[in-house]
Order: C-alpha cells, then sequence, then structure tokens
C-alpha cells in the first residue's frame, strides 16, 4: 500500500465516520443524563428526509439544515415526553421512534414529490459542497503531512468541520462547566442532584435535546452533503453502529473521536479488498471487515479491553420521593 | 312475475360471470420499493402498461420486511387474484410453499425458477445484456479500468458482474475490472452513501466507467460518478436520465415485458420456464438523447454486432450461475 492510497482510505474514512461521530456524541450526551437512546437512528433518517426535502423544495441547504434539526428535535421531545415526564421504558419508545421514522420519512418523501419515498435531486446550493481549507494547494508540497492536510483534511463538506469541532466542545462542556458536571450528576444518582435543588426533569430534557441537534445534523449530512438527496432507509444502520463506537469509547467524548474514526476506518477497509488483501497476503471476506466494529465493541463489553461502565442511573425513570 | 324471476335469475348470473371476469391480477413488488427507478419500477411500468391498455384495475403490495412475504402471498391469493406475480428472487423459496395450496391460481415469479404446475418461471439473460454495456464501458475507458458495484453478494448479481467483465475483456483483454459489492444483507440495496464511497474508491483506482447492479444503491453510485466526472451505466430501468450526458448507458432488463405479457395472458397463463433474453428483447442497452454524445457510431455499431453473434448462438456468454465460476473475473 503506496501512501496515496492510505491518504484516499483516511479521506473516506473522514467522510464514512462523521455521521457515526455526531451520532455517537448525541447518543454520549443522551445516556450520559441516563437516558437510553436506541433512536439514533430514527431520528437521522427523520432529518435526512426532513433537511431532503427542505432543500429541495427551497433551494437553501441551511434552511434544508434548520428542517432536519428540527425533525430530529420532535422525535427527541417524544422520546424525553416518553420516558422522562410519563416514566416509560426508554428502550421501547426508542425502537417505536425508529419504526415511525422508517415508515414516515418514506410516507411524507411519497407525498411531497411522488418518487418513490425519494427526494429529488439537489443541485448547486440545495446541497453542502465540499470546501477546501485554506493553504491546501501551497501545503501540499510539503513531504508527508502535506498531502494529507490537503487530501484528507481539505475537502470536505461544512458538516465535518462542525462534527471535528463538537468533540472538544462536547468535553469542554461536559467537564468544564456547570451544566456538564449537573448532566453528569443526573445519570449517575439523580436523587442528589435534586437534593441540591436542580431540576432532574429539566436536565434530562436538556440532553435530550442536545442529542436531537447533533442526530438532526448527522442525518442532514448524509442527505445533503454525502448524498444529493433522500433515499428509504438511507441511514442503513448507522444509529446502531454509533452506540456500538459509544460503548467502545466508554462514553468519553475524545475517545467517541477515535471509536467512530476506527469504525469509519474498517468501513473504509471494506470497500477496498484488493489493499487488505495486498497487506495481509490473502484473502479477507469483506464481511468480516464490515463485522469488526461489532466484534470489537462485544470484546470490550466482554470486559477484555478495559472496562466498560455505563451511567449508573442510565435506563431508570427518576422518581421523585414523596 | 315469471318475467321478474328471470329477469332477476339473468341479473344474478350477470353478476356473477363479471365477477369471475374480474379476478383481478395482482402484483407484489420486492423490498427495493415500487419506485426504486430501477428493477421495481419497471415491472410497476409493465403493470401501468396493461392498466392503460386494457382498463383494468389490479392489485398491488409493497414488501416492507422479509417476514411478509409468506402471508402477502397467501392474502392475495386468498382474495381471489390471478394472476399474482411477484418480482425478486427472494420469493423462491415462498412461493414454492404456498403455490401447491392454490391449485387454481395462477403465479408468475421473476428472477427466480420455482417448479409448480401453476407456477411461470420468468429468468433473464442478465449476462448477455451485461456483456454489451460492459463492451461499451472498455470502448469508453480511457484509464483502461472499468469498475462494477453490486448490490447484495449473491449469485445473481455475480451474474451480472461476470457477463460485464466478460464485455470489457472482449474489447479491451488488458483491461482491469474492480468489481465489489455493496453488502451481505438486503440493506446492501438501499444505502447510497456506502455506494457513493465504493464508486470513489473504484474511481481512486482508476476506474472511469462505474457499472452499478444495485437498486437504490445504484443512485449513490451514479450521483458521485457524475459528481467526480466520470462514467456510469444504469441497470435495469432506463436510468440514462438521471444525470444526462454522465450516464453511458443502462443494461435493460425488460421486467416490464414480463409483467405485462403475464397481466394479459391472465388467467390463461402460459406455466413453466421462461427465459428473457437478447433474442427475445428481454434485455437491452439503452440509447437515449441522454448519452447519444457519449456512444460513438463505430461503438454502436460494435456492440450490435456482437448482440447479433448472441442472438445467433455464434456467441456464448458465460452465466456465472450455471456452474458458480467466471471465466473474466473472480468474486
Amino acid at each position: 500500500m503506496d501512501y496515496a492510497t492510505l491518504l484516499q482510505i483516511l479521506d473516506s474514512t473522514l467522510r464514512l465516520g462523521t455521521p457515526l461521530l455526531l451520532a455517537c456524541l448525541a447518543g454520549l450526551f443522551s445516556e450520559r443524563a441516563g437516558i437510553f437512546d436506541i433512536g439514533l437512528e430514527g431520528k437521522m433518517l427523520m432529518s435526512a428526509m426532513a433537511s431532503g426535502a427542505v432543500a429541495a423544495l427551497s433551494g437553501s441547504v441551511w434552511i434544508g439544515l434548520g428542517a432536519g434539526i428540527c425533525a430530529s428535535l420532535i422525535l427527541a421531545g417524544i422520546h424525553g415526553l416518553a420516558s422522562i415526564t410519563f416514566r416509560g421504558n426508554q428502550l421501547i419508545s426508542g425502537v417505536a421512534l425508529n419504526f415511525i421514522a422508517s415508515g414516515i420519512t418514506v410516507l411524507v418523501a411519497q407525498a411531497l414529490f411522488g418518487q418513490g419515498g425519494r427526494t429529488p435531486p439537489l443541485q448547486g446550493a440545495a446541497r453542502f459542497n465540499p470546501i477546501d481549507l485554506p493553504f491546501a494547494e501551497a501545503l501540499s508540497s510539503v513531504p508527508v503531512l502535506g498531502p494529507f492536510y490537503a487530501e484528507v483534511l481539505s475537502g470536505h463538506s461544512i458538516l465535518v468541520y462542525a462534527a471535528l469541532a463538537a468533540v472538544p466542545a462536547s468535553w469542554w462542556l461536559l467537564y468544564r462547566t456547570r451544566f456538564g458536571l449537573r448532566l453528569r450528576a443526573v445519570g449517575e444518582n439523580p436523587a442528589a442532584v435534586d437534593t441540591a435543588g436542580v431540576s432532574v426533569v429539566g436536565l434530562r430534557f436538556a440532553a435530550v435535546a442536545i442529542t436531537g441537534v447533533l442526530c438532526g445534523i448527522a442525518g442532514a449530512y448524509m442527505a445533503t452533503a454525502l448524498q444529493a438527496g433522500f433515499g428509504r432507509e438511507m441511514t442503513a444502520g448507522r444509529g446502531y453502529i454509533a452506540l456500538a463506537a459509544l460503548i467502545f469509547a466508554k462514553w468519553r467524548p475524545w475517545s467517541a473521536l477515535g471509536a467512530t474514526m476506527l469504525f469509519g476506518f474498517f468501513q473504509a477497509l471494506a470497500l477496498r479488498p484488493d489493499v487488505v488483501e495486498g497487506v495481509v497476503g490473502r484473502k479477507v471476506p469483506v464481511s468480516l471487515l464490515d463485522a469488526l466494529p461489532y466484534i470489537l465493541t462485544v470484546l470490550v463489553l466482554a470486559g477484555f479491553v478495559g472496562k466498560a461502565i455505563p451511567p449508573r442511573a442510565g435506563g431508570q425513570p427518576y422518581v421523585k420521593e414523596r | 312475475m315469471t318475467l321478474m324471476k328471470h329477469l332477476m335469475g339473468a341479473a344474478a348470473t350477470l353478476a356473477l360471470t363479471s365477477g369471475m371476469a374480474l379476478a383481478d391480477p395482482a402484483i407484489i413488488f420486492d423490498l427495493g420499493g415500487k419506485f426504486d427507478k430501477s428493477f421495481n419500477e419497471a415491472a410497476f411500468n409493465g403493470a401501468e402498461r396493461w392498466a392503460k391498455e386494457t382498463g383494468g384495475t389490479y392489485k398491488e403490495l409493497e414488501m416492507q420486511s422479509e417476514a411478509q412475504r409468506e402471508q402477502a402471498l397467501r392474502r392475495l391469493a386468498e382474495s381471489g387474484a390471478n394472476p399474482v406475480v411477484m418480482t425478486g428472487f427472494a420469493f423462491g423459496d415462498v412461493l414454492a410453499k404456498v403455490a401447491p395450496d392454490f391449485p387454481d391460481t395462477k403465479f408468475a415469479i421473476i428472477d427466480m425458477v420455482v417448479e409448480q404446475p401453476n407456477v411461470k418461471s420468468v429468468v433473464f439473460n442478465e449476462h448477455e445484456g451485461s456483456y454489451l454495456v460492459g463492451m461499451l464501458a472498455g470502448l469508453a475507458s480511457k484509464t483502461n479500468t472499468v469498475g462494477f458495484i453490486g448490490g447484495m453478494d449473491i449469485p445473481l448479481i455475480r451474474k451480472f458482474g461476470c457477463g460485464y467483465a466478460q464485455g470489457v475483456k472482449a474489447v479491451k483483454p488488458d483491461a482491469t475490472v474492480v468489481l465489489n459489492m455493496t453488502g451481505t444483507t438486503p440493506a446492501a440495496w438501499n444505502d447510497p452513501v456506502k455506494g457513493a464511497e465504493l464508486a470513489k474508491a473504484q474511481k481512486a483506482q482508476g476506474a472511469d466507467v462505474i457499472y452499478a447492479a444495485a437498486g437504490g444503491t445504484g443512485v449513490g453510485v451514479l450521483q458521485t460518478a457524475a459528481d467526480e466526472g466520470i462514467l456510469s451505466i444504469g441497470v435495469d430501468s432506463n436510468q440514462n436520465y438521471m444525470h444526462p450526458g454522465k450516464v453511458l448507458t443502462s443494461m435493460l432488463k425488460r421486467v416490464d415485458n414480463a409483467v405485462y405479457e403475464a397481466f394479459k395472458e391472465g388467467t390463461d397463463l402460459k406455466t413453466g420456464f421462461n427465459v428473457m433474453g437478447l433474442a427475445n428483447d428481454g434485455v437491452g442497452y439503452a440509447m437515449d438523447e441522454n448519452n447519444a454524445s457519449l456512444v460513438t457510431p463505430e461503438m454502436q455499431a460494435a456492440v450490435d454486432a456482437a448482440a447479433a453473434k448472441i442472438k445467433s448462438g455464434e456467441l456464448v456468454v458465460h452465466d456465472y450461475m450455471s456452474d458458480n465460476t467466471c471465466p473474466a473475473a473472480t468474486f
């Protein structure tokens, strides 16, 4: 494998890892606040449809992004209502929302455009186009790092850089602000937070809303940046892979970046069986590469690679003492 | 009074007979969905053509999940629909189980062979059509490298890839054919994001013409090929219009003809094994105003010559499914 091929695979990694990263951070906020969210997939799908449809109708990708975030927020709100206000089972609520999203996206897109649950192809300003980072041209002649900067880091849509920026932002929010401390506390011991006079319900709703926004960006990225429109079930299970990445990252923002990029790297490798064969020296089944993220997650869950301890109050609705 | 009785009787008989004649045909679309711009949409177009020409109505059903197949099939057969047409190899096992329970209903299955007395099995010589578009790809390629992106990794899709590779090698023996499959589960038919990444990866390997036989995933392949300035080849339906001037051609699989004929034959459906190939216009390649500038007269002449040879039996394209091997490519 030469350097150019490696760069191409890393470039692909970044594109494939970005939706995972956004969804993983989304899940991180929710689960750190004690709300399991299996509905990341549904929220992304909903946002992908809404952003694709609105961008096609309005001709502006930014309005599309806003619509995608709103659609995702609505689902997040329903999940919050079911699992926080009414103390329902969080897993069931999440699964139900996934089913709803899977059906309603096709239904709405079909009713609007009559193209079989697809949104029309987006062009020009209705789509997030790649942007070149400053000095990419000039620096590409610098050995090793120059091509890396020009080929891998530069030339993505703005949402990729937003996703990368969300990692330190999440870390700062969770570990360096009062809000973050309370949010983490509400996932470990909501009774203590309540005793301190802070609203458990309010904090949890705030966390679920952040989840909605991040999932919205992830869905819009897929429909308006990676693709030029929404197609049915286009998220193809990425919400579940993000959940696996969340466990692999042990619910920490920087590790989430590492885990999702690792999973993205496996997906990118699976696209190049010829490269894998060249490096390993024998034919590796593509399905094995596809399964690697799950195998790694199981290993982590089984305790082979450190210990993954979920937030202690995760999955339990909070009932105030009477 | 007696006259009245007679009239009533006649009216009742009329109602009964018309009820019999009203045994509507039915069609079941597979998981890709009715408007996949490809395989299922072709079937839908065939059904619509029949409805427009005859003024008849038909029942239709779209599969939402794997688990529904048997139930959907039984439901339609019980409702009196005749014949029941289904698109997709995945119905094979289910139909073999259901067909004996409804001996008076005729079934037609596309892309699969089910040996039952009341079933018509329609299969296509996709390898022949793929061979022709493979020749076009080989002739249009400047880098001497072309790509193939399949949907779910099943023998049928390998048949497409194998025919394509043979066509490429026929015009450029030293050309490289990069073959990729999107996945091993039905989700592989609907993952345009992965299709797009595969197209980018193939471009990085030098491919400048990419043939997508991948249902909804192919939409992503065609989009990316257009974005990246390389050519693509559509499948099943004519997809040239999706990116005018960027789609070299489409491998046509006349599923619409198969559905149309089955509907037209109605309850007199001729059961048995039915092959639709180049010889009886079951497969072909698409030419229209959208790709006229991409295909030169010389290219077209070469392909048409090969098509004539295949029709006459002088040239035999190897069928992957006959022995699960391919002389021109390894999967």
